[in-house]
């Protein structure tokens, strides 16, 4: 099969392993640790996976934010999202 | 209750998810893939980094300017369309008839418009609208207004704007009217026997009533107005010069007009990124506005 078309670069290889690898930790959390909904400072009731979307989307957001304001170097923003993440997974 | 665990069930979803690899995963992917590479076609590929997201994000470049320039005005559209649709669709829904024969009658005369393909609705506004042959064009401009969707930039909004009130308000005052139909008798007895006015019957118990529909229609006339494509397309092409160029009719200039592959995948990817957060936001509310709902039942 030829896939050129999609013209695979290993640093989105990398990006796209990283959400698979993520979303398969997720099922297996499911699994091993069954979870209730909670609601927390955005006052809606959010499952693990509810907060992982928020985690990932508001990522999104910081890395286009820092690239439009401050500048292509985005290991900064990285450090943001991941510090954000955390806080989504605390209080959220 | 005790629900019966039986994760097999998820193999039932396995043809589900081979679908929609297929049809989405395996295209966004390759999205991604183009927004951080260049190509001059032959599936020759040059990495880019974010050199693309940096442009778009960038209001002084070219594709900056035209990325933010169609978001705004995409906006603009989308808050004039919701501003006119919804109020209007209320007050249809509130003055069609709830007994009778004339039911039916309104339900369909209302649906018709939602019935017709997109762009075959351009198509009959881009005729109506004509100044030569088109009925609406001829008489406003008999009348002694000058309109001219083709050349003048506010008659094609305008045009825009009414093509999309007439296609789409049926289905806010459908919707609407589905709300209020759910509506028991009992709370207008008893509001008339409080001799409750008609603007209070409606702020209390209609609006109420109607908020989780009005928050689906905003909703769907908000993503819909955001990612329009085929009428404005059909009717103005995003013209004259850019004034309608909406988010999508760039895109696809960007894509197929100029072939720029890059340069496109990231501007979807900005762009799918705004709709999935609105969406977000919206379902978010809608869901909660329901369980608040149950909760005040309970």
């Amino acid at each position: 099969m030829d896939i050129a078309w999609m013209a695979w670069t290993w640093q989105t290889a990398v990006f796209f392993a990283a959400i698979a690898g993520l979303l398969a930790l997720m099922t297996v959390l499911a699994l091993v640790k069954p979870e209730r909904e909670r609601v927390g400072v955005l006052r809606i009731a959010t499952t693990r996976g509810d907060r992982l979307f928020i985690a990932l989307l508001g990522a999104a957001f910081i890395n286009l934010a820092w690239l439009g304001l401050v500048g292509p170097s985005l290991w900064w923003a990285l450090g943001l999202s991941l510090l954000y993440a955390a806080a989504v997974f605390r209080f959220v | 209750m005790n629900k019966t665990v039986n994760q097999k069930a998820w193999f039932l979803v396995l043809p589900v998810f081979v679908v929609v690899a297929f049809s989405a995963i395996v295209p966004l992917m390759t999205v991604v893939n183009y927004s951080v590479q260049d190509t001059f076609g032959n599936n020759q590929f040059f990495w880019n980094g974010v050199g693309w997201f940096q442009e778009l994000l960038d209001p002084s470049t070219e594709l900056g300017g035209r990325f933010f320039d169609a978001l705004w005005r995409n906006l603009a559209f989308s808050a004039v369309i919701l501003a006119i649709e919804i109020p209007l669709g209320i007050v249809v829904a509130l003055s069609m008839p709830r007994h009778g024969w004339t039911v039916a009658f309104s339900l369909v005369v209302m649906a018709l418009p939602l019935l017709i393909p997109w762009n075959v609705v351009g198509t009959i506004w881009q005729v109506f609208a004509r100044g030569d042959i088109g009925l609406l064009g001829w008489v406003v401009n008999h009348l002694g207004v000058a309109y001219n969707y083709v050349l003048d930039p506010a008659s094609a909004w305008i045009t825009i704007v009414v093509m999309d009130v007439w296609h789409w308000t049926s289905l806010v005052a459908l919707l609407c009217y589905a709300g209020l139909k759910s509506i028991p008798d009992a709370y207008y007895q008893a509001a008339r026997i409080d001799g409750a006015s008609r603007l209070a019957v409606f702020t209390t118990i209609q609006l109420p009533k109607m908020r989780r529909v009005l928050l689906i229609a905003v909703l769907l006339r908000f993503m819909d107005s955001f990612m329009i494509y085929t009428e404005p397309f059909v009717l103005t092409g995003g013209g004259p010069g850019n004034a309608t160029t909406y988010v999508s009719i760039d895109l696809v200039k960007l894509a197929l007009g100029q072939f720029d592959l890059g340069k496109a995948a990231a501007m979807s990817i900005v762009y799918n990124l705004v709709i999935l957060a609105v969406c977000w936001v919206f379902y978010t509310v809608m869901v909660n506005a329901d369980a608040e709902k149950k909760e005040v039942e309970a």
